[in-house]
Order: C-alpha cells, then sequence, then structure tokens
C-alpha cells in the first residue's frame, strides 16, 4: 500500500510558515485562532489538528451542558472564585480564576450569537441549575450536540488556515529561548514538518491515555484518547513550568464504559448518586478529590458499590434525561446500557472511578499560566484542559482559547520570526522516525499497555512514598523499551510517539506526587505516609520544570496572593461532604445550610 | 462486512457505502485514524482496534452504512 519507502519517507520535509500556530483544533484552540485572527486580520494564523477539525477533541460530539458558567443574577465573579478556591483546597492563582469568571458570561454571549444553543426559560433568560456546594453555575446545553459546526463554521469565516493529520511533537525554541515554532509529523504520508511562527498557542487537551482503564481496554478511556497528554510533554520540553501535576483527574464513571453518567444533567432534575441501598451519602455530585474521596469509600465499602440513581423519577423526566445522555457529548452511553440490559426506570445505574489523568478542566494539573494564557517560555501559551487554571471545564477552554488568543496576537505585532535551530530539528527527525527504520523490535501498543499498567500499579491514589519511587525505577525501564519500538507505518509512528508523551506525564506525576509530602484535594493526592494536610508547608504551588542541565526539576512557587479571601464557613464546606445521620452535631463549621 | 475475521466495533454495510464513489467522510471524521478503504472492496473498514466509540463516523455517514458497537471488552 505505501508507495515510498521508509527512508524516503524519514528524508521528505515540508516547510511551513506563520505568525501563529495554534496546536489542538478541539474547543480551545478553534477559539484562540478565531480569536487571534479577528483581533489581527493580516496575521496568518494555522491551526494544526492531531485528527480532524470537524470532529477532534473532547466536544467531538458535543456537550450537555457548561459546568462553571457566571451569569449575573446567579453568580459574581467573587462568589465564584471563592468557590473554586476552596473546592481546590487553597491551591490557585486566584487572578487566572478571576480572569475566567469575569469573561465567562460574555462568552456565553457571543456562543449564543454565533448559534450554539444553550437552555432558556420562558422568558428567553438562560435556565442556570445549582450543582455545586455554593453557587449556582450549571447551564446545560440540551442541544449542545451541534458546537463543533458552530466552530467549524467561525473559522471558515474568519479565514483561520486548518491542517489536519499533522501530529505535533515538539516545540522550536530558538537560541534565546523564545519560541520559533513547532516540530510535527504527517500521521498518513509520514511527511516531517518544520512549522515558523512567531508564537505557539498549545491547546492539546487533557493527558487521558495516562493510567490504564480497569476494563483493560486501551481506548476506552474518559477523554478522547487522541489527547495522550501531547501539550503537557511539548511544554516540559519546551522549558515551561508546569503545575499542580500531583492534583490527578479521577472521576466517577459508568463501570466498563468509562463515560460520564452524568450527575450534572440528572441532578437538577432529580437524580442522585447512591449506595446499593439506594442511599444518597454525598450533598453534592460536583467533582471535586473530596467528593471522589467519599465515593471511593462508599465504592469499596460495606454499603457498595455505588450507583446513578433516576428510577424514582417521572417518566417524562426519564424520557428527557435520555434524550440529553444518549444525543450529546457520549451518546454510545444509550447503546451500552442497552446490552447491558440497563434501563433508567427500573436499574440504577453501576458507577466505578477511573483510572488517573492529568486535566485541569476538571482539577487543576496543567500547563502554568498566567491570566493572560502566557507560559513561563516567551512566545508560548495554553489554554483549555492543559493551562493550569483550576476547574476551568469546556467554558474556560474557551475564556482561555480567547485570551491566547488576543495576547498571541498582541505578541506577534512586535515580535519577528526566530531562528530556527537546525540541530534540534535533526535531532527529533531522528528521534520521531526511529521506529520506522528498525527490522526488529516492540509493539508500541504493547509499550503503552505496559507503561499504563504501571502507572495504575504505582500512581493511583492513595500514594505512598515507596510505591512511586519504584514506579519511577520501572519508568526509567520503559523509556529504554521506547530505543526498541518498531513502527511499520506513519499511523503506528503516531502511537509510538504517543507513547514517550505518556511517559513523560509519568514521571511528572510521579515526582510532583513524591514531592508534596502532605495530603490534599481528597483521593487526588491522598497520601498514606502523610495522611494530614499541612497548610504552613504545603500551601504553595508545586512546578515541574526541565531545567538547564535537562533534568526533571520539582520545586515550591510561592502561592499567588489572594484578592478575595474565603470565611470560614466557606472554607469548611468542601470538607464536609458526607451526608450525617440524623442526629450528628458537626462542630467544625459544617454545618452550613445548602 | 469488513475484511477481518475478527470482530471490530465499527461495521459497515458494505451495499450502503459509497467510498468507492470517493466519499471519505467517516475516515475524515474519526478522531483517532482507524477507518481506511479496504483496497480489496473499495468501502470505508476499520483497520485499527483503537475506537472509542464516539460516533462521529456513523452520525455523519451520509447513507448510513454504519453502525457502532461498544468494544467487547467494555461490553
Amino acid at each position: 500500500m505505501q508507495t515510498i519507502n521508509n527512508e524516503e519517507r524519514a528524508l521528505t520535509t515540508a516547510e511551513i510558515e506563520t505568525d501563529i500556530l495554534v496546536i489542538g483544533g478541539g474547543t480551545a484552540g478553534p477559539m484562540a485562532a478565531i480569536k487571534a485572527k479577528q483581533q489581527d486580520p493580516s496575521l496568518r494564523v494555522l491551526l494544526l489538528e492531531k485528527a480532524n477539525v470537524k470532529r477532534s477533541g473532547a466536544i467531538s460530539m458535543g456537550m450537555d451542558g457548561l459546568n462553571n458558567a457566571v451569569i449575573p443574577g446567579y453568580a459574581t465573579p467573587e462568589q465564584y472564585v471563592k468557590e473554586i478556591t476552596v473546592a481546590n483546597d487553597g491551591i490557585v492563582n486566584q487572578k487566572t480564576l478571576f480572569a475566567y469568571a469575569e469573561n465567562s458570561y460574555a462568552m456565553i454571549e457571543e456562543l449564543d450569537s454565533w448559534g450554539v444553543k444553550f437552555e432558556k426559560d420562558e422568558n428567553g433568560d438562560y435556565a442556570v441549575k445549582k450543582v455545586h456546594h455554593m453557587g449556582t453555575y450549571v447551564l446545560p446545553m440540551p442541544e449542545g450536540h451541534d458546537i463543533k459546526k458552530v466552530l467549524y463554521r467561525k473559522l471558515k469565516q474568519t479565514r483561520v488556515k486548518i491542517t489536519n493529520r499533522l501530529v505535533a511533537t515538539r516545540v522550536l525554541i530558538a537560541e534565546d529561548g523564545r519560541v520559533a515554532g513547532a516540530l510535527a509529523f504527517d500521521c498518513r504520508s509520514g511527511v516531517f514538518t518544520v512549522i515558523r511562527a512567531k508564537a505557539v498557542i498549545l491547546c492539546t487537551g487533557a493527558a487521558g491515555r495516562l493510567g490504564l482503564p480497569a476494563s483493560g481496554y486501551l481506548f476506552g478511556t474518559y477523554e478522547n484518547p487522541t489527547n495522550a497528554g501531547d501539550g503537557y510533554s511539548m511544554a516540559y520540553h519546551a522549558g515551561a513550568e508546569l503545575s499542580g501535576i500531583e492534583c490527578f483527574q479521577i472521576n466517577p464513571l459508568i463501570k466498563d464504559y468509562n463515560g460520564p453518567a452524568c450527575a450534572y444533567v440528572t441532578g437538577p432534575l432529580g437524580g442522585y448518586t447512591a449506595n446499593a441501598q439506594g442511599e444518597r451519602f454525598i450533598e453534592s455530585d460536583y467533582w471535586s478529590g473530596q467528593m471522589m474521596q467519599e465515593f471511593h469509600q462508599e465504592l469499596a465499602g460495606g454499603k457498595g458499590p455505588v450507583f446513578l440513581k433516576v428510577d424514582h423519577l417521572a417518566e417524562e423526566t426519564i424520557a428527557n434525561i435520555e434524550t440529553i445522555l444518549h444525543s450529546n457529548e457520549r451518546p454510545s452511553r444509550g447503546r451500552f446500557h442497552e446490552g447491558r440490559g440497563t434501563n433508567y426506570r427500573t436499574d440504577m445505574i453501576e458507577m466505578h472511578i477511573s483510572e488517573i489523568g492529568l486535566c485541569s478542566g476538571h482539577s487543576a494539573s496543567g500547563v502554568w499560566v498566567n491570566e493572560h494564557a502566557e507560559t513561563t517560555v516567551q512566545g508560548l501559551y495554553a489554554a483549555g484542559d492543559l493551562a493550569c487554571v483550576p476547574h476551568n471545564y469546556m467554558l474556560g477552554a474557551f475564556v482561555y482559547g480567547r485570551l491566547a488568543g488576543e495576547s498571541a496576537a498582541s505578541y506577534c505585532a512586535n515580535t519577528e520570526l526566530a531562528k530556527v535551530d537546525t540541530t534540534q530539528v535533526e535531532t527529533e527527525r531522528q528521534r520521531i522516525f526511529a521506529p520506522l527504520n528498525r527490522k526488529h523490535g516492540l509493539s508500541p501498543a504493547q509499550v503503552e499497555y505496559k507503561l499504563r499498567r504501571l502507572v495504575n500499579d504505582y500512581l493511583q491514589p492513595p500514594k505512598v512514598a515507596r510505591r512511586m519511587e519504584i514506579g519511577l525505577v520501572r519508568f526509567e525501564e520503559i523509556r529504554n523499551d521506547i530505543q526498541q519500538m518498531l513502527a511499520t507505518n506513519p499511523h503506528e509512528l503516531m502511537r509510538a510517539a504517543e507513547v514517550g508523551f505518556i511517559l513523560d506525564c509519568a514521571e511528572m506525576a510521579a515526582k510532583a506526587s513524591l514531592f508534596r509530602t502532605e495530603s490534599r484535594w481528597g483521593l487526588y493526592h491522598a497520601r498514606q505516609d502523610y495522611t494530614e494536610r499541612n497548610d504552613a508547608e504545603w500551601s504553595v504551588h508545586v512546578q515541574v520544570q526541565k531545567d538547564q542541565a535537562g533534568t526533571m526539576s520539582v520545586f515550591k512557587r510561592a502561592l499567588e496572593p489572594y484578592i478575595v479571601e474565603p470565611d470560614d464557613v466557606e472554607k469548611a464546606v468542601y470538607q464536609q461532604i458526607r451526608i450525617q445521620p440524623k442526629g450528628t452535631v458537626v462542630l467544625s463549621g459544617g454545618s452550613h445550610e445548602l | 462486512m469488513s475484511f477481518s475475521s475478527i470482530d471490530f466495533p465499527v461495521k459497515v454495510d458494505l451495499n450502503a457505502c459509497i467510498a468507492d464513489k470517493g466519499c471519505t467522510v467517516c475516515i475524515d471524521a474519526c478522531p483517532l485514524d482507524v477507518l481506511v478503504i479496504d483496497p480489496a472492496t473499495g468501502k470505508a473498514s476499520m483497520k485499527y482496534d483503537e475506537c472509542w466509540y464516539c460516533l462521529p463516523c456513523e452520525k455523519d455517514c451520509p447513507t448510513q452504512a454504519i453502525r457502532v458497537d461498544i468494544p467487547y471488552l467494555l461490553r
């Protein structure tokens, strides 16, 4: 089938020159590209996508709601920032949360004007629902399945250039330390591509292929498995700081299907998370580490396992839930339930907890950015699930996509293209294409399976030092195995490159987790050897960075000063997730009325 | 159905599929790039067992030739 042999393929190089390169065409990426072009139409903006922009990323089949909408009349930015500060156990850069909160409503209105459909009441106002502990932030999108189409139309209108099926592997860095572009290869033709750019915006989503799903199926992940942690690895090798990597993403999901059930949709309609006895055991279904800790305990305890319960609801409500859940985000869940003979009307839906991932959209692990979406590398920006803006979800991806696009456009106005380091280009060419040139070797799928199985064995919380230290030794062995991988075509070469991304993420996850010698964020960073939260020592950001010597350094960064301080009652809310048996007297500020 | 005798999640109805007439909608849509044109039949086929059961291939197919099953390991 292949007409060019491996040697020729590795030598074929394409060159592209642009002003702004956006890597990742899912959610944040299209918005970044559109906003950069809108701010300065004279700029050349290229949107690079590993799959196809029409159907890529976390929202390939749409989304059923906004989880964190800050809408006047329902919530204020101050209230929202306090909620997320508490939900993330104090470790936030509040300036980044404020930038999100203050721009969130304008983004909803703009998306609305583009044709994205949000739920409205009979007066035409947004029909916001309460899911969080304190504020009201959930805006349903029962007809949210067309969101990618809307974005694609806007990309075309704005004349953003798009390239599909290119796998970016490294950010190019010039001698003076600023961004010079990126390197990529085509996963169908194998052509190596050098892209020169003044600014690069990373929008590559979560590290969703980190742990191995309990099903054993490599691609049975919660996140779109295209998102292998590419951007985390690229940012790391570019010398950028990453933050909160030890704050893992672990989700309550439909068992085996490993997708959301989804409590944010069913909660406002009367559904809830229940134990085997059908009893509610958590006060709120909003995903936080503390909530996951309670979920984990109930799952493994005598009243387990855990279910999503909707069978008590009226027929029309259940029919409505089915319509939303089986047409948005993960529509195949209907097919899954059908295969198991599960009917929402008569059965509870069996849940479990997911393998670990990295994702700031849900928790806090990501590339460090400020309120302008700037990373610590000049000319490098990040937005969406991979940028460290805790709990920023889909709307955060749009808002930070906008901020990144606008910041990059301003930066380009006073910047020339940096000189490409030819040594970096040739080194990367050798590294990437090596698996194609081997006559004998290891299967990338098997190396990935083993690596992700080791991630489960050594990093799945609760965490303990000795286990993670052994994990790091085993990861080093995988680093040697990577030198033995064999690929017979560009598709397999893509999978081989992804194993490298996953390995970088695994090493960062282990080292950041070892460094933070306390427990925080409930299950996300539950240490068995340091069981208590230690605010005196650990009210800091934990950063990971490739140092000058090329080794992985982990260090503390002082907590960014707060703009609003949550009061004592607010601070205690996320510590008191479990429903107390009747008659219990709660002494430590947990008697908060919800 | 497909050229592999192993059961894969993406099933293509060869009578309905128009890939041999130049259609590549499902092949373009797949985020994992697992679909190809089978040289033997000229029709779309699942080549790599890396399906996320996300359904764009099925929803976007102009002739409703595709049906995606939940992968066996998850069923």
